[in-house]
């Protein structure tokens, strides 16, 4: 099914990361934007991370805490002089608390088009048990 | 703005500047702060944010485009000007799905750039990979830079 929404598109300024986490690296730090939905069996997020490769993108499931990080290499060339700038490049960074416990062997991520799409299984949940009272 | 130099008093008028000055300086942090970042009188405000650079040879925009498809975009050259127009979409998800956030926007977009010096209209080369959008635009003959011997 495809959205059909055809309104216009917003210019919007990237949102810097609030410097709570200290950086080793120089360079600035982004927060992507983020769709975060659930079903009963999962819960799917999808990060917009232009300029973002494979090979530097990091996921990392501890606990519940959710930890993405997309390293974006500069592209400009050697010798290019700036004439107008409207956006920063940088490194992306979030964190997740997540609620529910996740399946971590059946985590699928894929990145396409600089969008990461993470598919986290949620573990079934333990059987409810009957208690049974035996009259003594 | 006139200024009375004459008339203006000979005591203190450096701290006045310097006062001027370091307000100036403040109203342009608080800007900053509430614009949530640089502030860029320059910006013009239209989807897709654009970088503009040039080499001796070529002018390059650059634009980020996450999950564009390459038909998805259209791009045009004529005169000095570069237009970049599409559409993102963003499939939803059915019903059944309960959305914790969405930050993720689909609209289309249509944005008109003008390059500050003539261009090779024939030969402007786009590639989109990883959601980065880079237009090569060769610069026309007569605005490239130049060498002059001096003999």
């Amino acid at each position: 099914m495809v959205d059909t929404d055809t309104s216009e598109l917003q210019a919007k300024e990237k949102v810097e990361v609030a410097s709570s986490v200290e950086q080793t690296k120089p360079g600035r730090l982004f927060t992507p934007a983020v769709d975060i939905f659930e079903t009963e069996k999962e819960i799917a997020l999808l990060a917009d991370l232009p300029g973002v490769k494979t090979d530097g993108l990091t996921i990392d499931l501890r606990d519940d805490t959710l930890t993405l990080t997309g390293e974006v290499k500069p592209f400009k060339g050697p010798d290019e002089e700036d004439i107008l700038i409207e956006y920063d490049v940088g490194n992306y960074y979030r964190q997740f608390t997540l609620s529910e416990v996740i399946d971590q062997n059946k985590i699928d991520a894929q990145l396409q088009d600089g969008v990461l799409r993470l598919t986290l299984p949620k573990v079934e949940k333990a059987m409810p048990r009957q208690i049974t009272v035996k009259e003594g | 703005m006139i200024v009375r130099r004459i008339s203006f008093p000979d005591f203190g008028w450096r701290s006045t500047f310097t006062d001027l000055e370091r307000m100036r300086r403040d109203m342009d942090r608080l800007f900053e702060q509430v614009m949530g970042g640089t502030y860029r009188p320059l910006s013009a405000g239209v989807f897709p944010l654009i970088n503009l650079t040039e080499d001796k040879d070529n002018y390059y925009v650059r634009a980020e485009l996450p999950g564009l498809k390459a038909e998805a975009l259209n791009i045009s050259a004529s005169g000095r000007n570069l237009t970049i127009s599409g559409e993102r979409k963003i499939s939803s998800k059915g019903d059944n799905v309960k959305y914790n956030r969405r930050e993720r926007e689909a609209g289309s977009f249509n944005r008109i750039i003008a390059l500050p010096g003539d261009i090779e209209v024939n030969k402007v080369e786009a590639n989109l990979s990883d959601g980065i959008l880079t237009v090569a635009i060769p610069k026309a003959e007569a605005a490239k830079p130049k060498q002059i011997m001096v003999k």
